[in-house]
């Protein structure tokens, strides 16, 4: 479904990324690990336009997508959840989630209702502005305004972020659910344990490049893996 | 009592007299700059700049609808049927006018200059070399003496309110003022349109993400401003004629009325004008005309002291 060969990202005279490849399918859950700065959220906002690749080549079912700008990348039916949820805080639910819909056509009302029933919080706080809600709140609309576009592939930076564990718990499973209802999901995470017990595979990034990928259940017991990112979360 | 006492009295009793005749002019006044003052606002709500260009956009708007009204409005005193059809009219030119000069301000002074990642100071440089370049333009095409409109209606007294004449020309404005900033709020509120604009003023990269298309969002704020600020051009020409320079000072005292209100904020925009119009109009009892541009720009440098997020605050994400 997805297909990045040899990425190069740069800002300015740095290198974000140094020539990255991986692919995720049709249906899969994909988690890519790695510590702060490792390149994560880069390739995600590579992925939907934020920053364009100086090389390298990215496919989306079969598309070339490497220069395909931002606003362009909801219609094509990928959505990002951007890192820090980004709610637009002047904004009522309600509008936030119309805004995920903004390019398309036609009435959203039935996807508006669908919404409000997989998160009936958001259907309580729908005439609350933005920057009313909570984290957990900001970011299960954040996911619902990003789902509102009907994506085929869901981008998730971070979405356990500043959250309670609880929290966490019910997000990752929306998440889920989210694939099942058959939207593929490639999620960034900081907490590793959490989004390989949930993904069917991962890649661990370290400076801008992919060291290694593999499925989820054999990552979470792999030594380097265990060692460097998962060396606190396993016993917790 | 002193002196300033006695002073002060008397200018009382002027002020009694006089008050709603100052009050209707400053209300008229205070509708143009609230019709300019959008247009900083919606432009600095997207951008975070001030728009200095933006006198040259009512400038545009002035001649455009001097030139039609100079065309189509005869020697005779029109009919009143004529009179709404040529206002209108004169609307739309300098509306249309003011909005093509405003997405070639965008397009020339501040796109090229955000394609490059511009430090602020530069949009500053470019839209006053812009400005200067248009009004010396015009001056050498248009002529460098001050003209006055041909007027398309007869400015009689339409009623009284306390005994102060409420002419024909203010009626216009007024009507023109509101229908206009109506239809302006309900175009930023309510469509798919201006959910856009407040998207893109909130958070400019998570609109992208939505889907929001931030250069054409842009071109297109420019674009709404420009048309009202270009539709005041052409109601101010109406009154006060057209000259090369006519934008600068109206424009300032918008900027004004822009902060005062809370730049960013539509509405605070609208209120500000009307504030600063009025207050502008009863200061005539107090000080000579020739100082009210110094009250003026006095409240402009008050504001910045004491609270210079305006009236209202930065809001024209919101809604309402």
């Amino acid at each position: 479904m997805l297909d990045v060969k040899d990425a190069v990202v740069r800002y300015g005279a740095i290198t974000a990324l140094h020539g990255i490849s991986f692919n995720v399918e049709q249906g899969e859950i994909v988690a890519l690990l790695g510590a702060n700065g490792a390149g994560k959220s880069t390739t995600l906002r590579m992925l939907s336009g934020l920053h364009a690749p100086a090389s390298g080549q990215i496919l989306f079912e079969g598309e070339d997508v490497t220069r395909t700008k931002a606003h362009e990348f909801s219609k094509l039916g990928i959505s990002h959840v951007p890192e820090g949820r980004r709610i637009f805080p002047q904004m009522s639910v309600e509008e936030n989630l119309e805004m995920g819909a903004f390019n398309r056509r036609g009435s959203t009302s039935d996807d508006r209702d669908h919404m409000y029933e997989t998160f009936p919080i958001l259907k309580e706080r729908r005439k609350q502005l933005g920057a009313n809600l909570s984290g957990g709140e900001q970011q299960m609309l954040a996911i619902a305004r990003a789902l509102m576009a009907r994506p085929r592939l869901l981008l998730l930076d971070e979405p356990s972020m500043g959250l309670a564990p609880m929290i966490v718990e019910t997000i990752f499973g929306i998440i889920g659910e989210i694939r099942t209802a058959g939207t593929t999901v490639l999620v960034v995470e900081q907490n590793a344990s959490q989004a390989l017990r949930l993904a069917d595979r991962g890649y661990v990034m370290e400076n801008g490049r992919i060291v290694f990928g593999d499925l989820a259940k054999n990552l979470l017991h792999d030594e380097r893996v265990r060692a460097v990112y998962l060396g606190e979360s396993v016993e917790s | 009592m002193g002196a300033f006492g006695h002073y002060l009295l008397a200018h009382l009793d002027t002020l009694k007299h006089e008050f709603w005749a100052l009050f209707v002019g400053g209300v008229a006044n205070g509708l143009l700059y609230g019709m300019i003052a959008v247009g900083y606002t919606l432009v600095y709500g997207v951008l975070r700049l001030i728009n200095f260009a933006h006198s040259e956009i009512f400038m545009a708007g002035g001649f455009a609808g001097y030139f039609v009204m100079k065309a189509l409005v005869g020697a005779s005193a029109p009919s009143a049927f004529a009179s709404v059809g040529l206002i209108v009219l004169g609307i739309v030119a300098g509306g249309v006018a003011g909005a093509v000069m405003a997405a070639l301000l965008e397009r020339v002074a501040y796109r090229t200059l955000r394609r490059r990642n511009a430090p602020r100071l530069a949009y500053l440089i470019s839209a006053i070399g812009a400005s200067y370049f248009l009004f010396n333009l015009a001056g050498k095409e248009f002529g460098h003496i001050a003209v006055s409109t041909p007027q398309p209606y007869i400015n009689h007294a339409v009623f009284h309110i306390f005994g102060a004449p409420v002419l024909m020309y203010y009626i216009i404005i007024l009507i023109a003022g509101v229908i206009m900033f109506i239809a302006l709020d309900r175009l930023v509120a309510k469509t798919r349109l201006g959910r856009g604009i407040r998207a893109v003023a909130q958070d400019a990269e998570t609109a992208s993400l939505m889907g929001v298309n931030i250069d054409r969002t842009i071109a297109i704020t420019f674009i709404v401003g420009g048309a009202l600020g270009g539709a005041a051009g052409f109601l101010f020409a109406m009154g006060t004629g057209v000259v090369y320079t006519m934008g600068f000072v109206p424009a300032l005292k918008a900027f004004t009325a822009a902060v005062l209100g809370g730049i960013g904020n539509l509405r605070g925009a609208m209120i500000g004008g009307l504030i600063l119009g009025v207050f502008e109009g009863l200061c005539v009892v107090f000080v000579q005309a020739a100082y009210i541009d110094v009250v003026a720009f006095g409240i402009l440098v008050l504001v910045l002291l004491v609270r210079p997020t305006g009236i209202l605050g930065e809001r024209l994400g919101r809604s309402a």
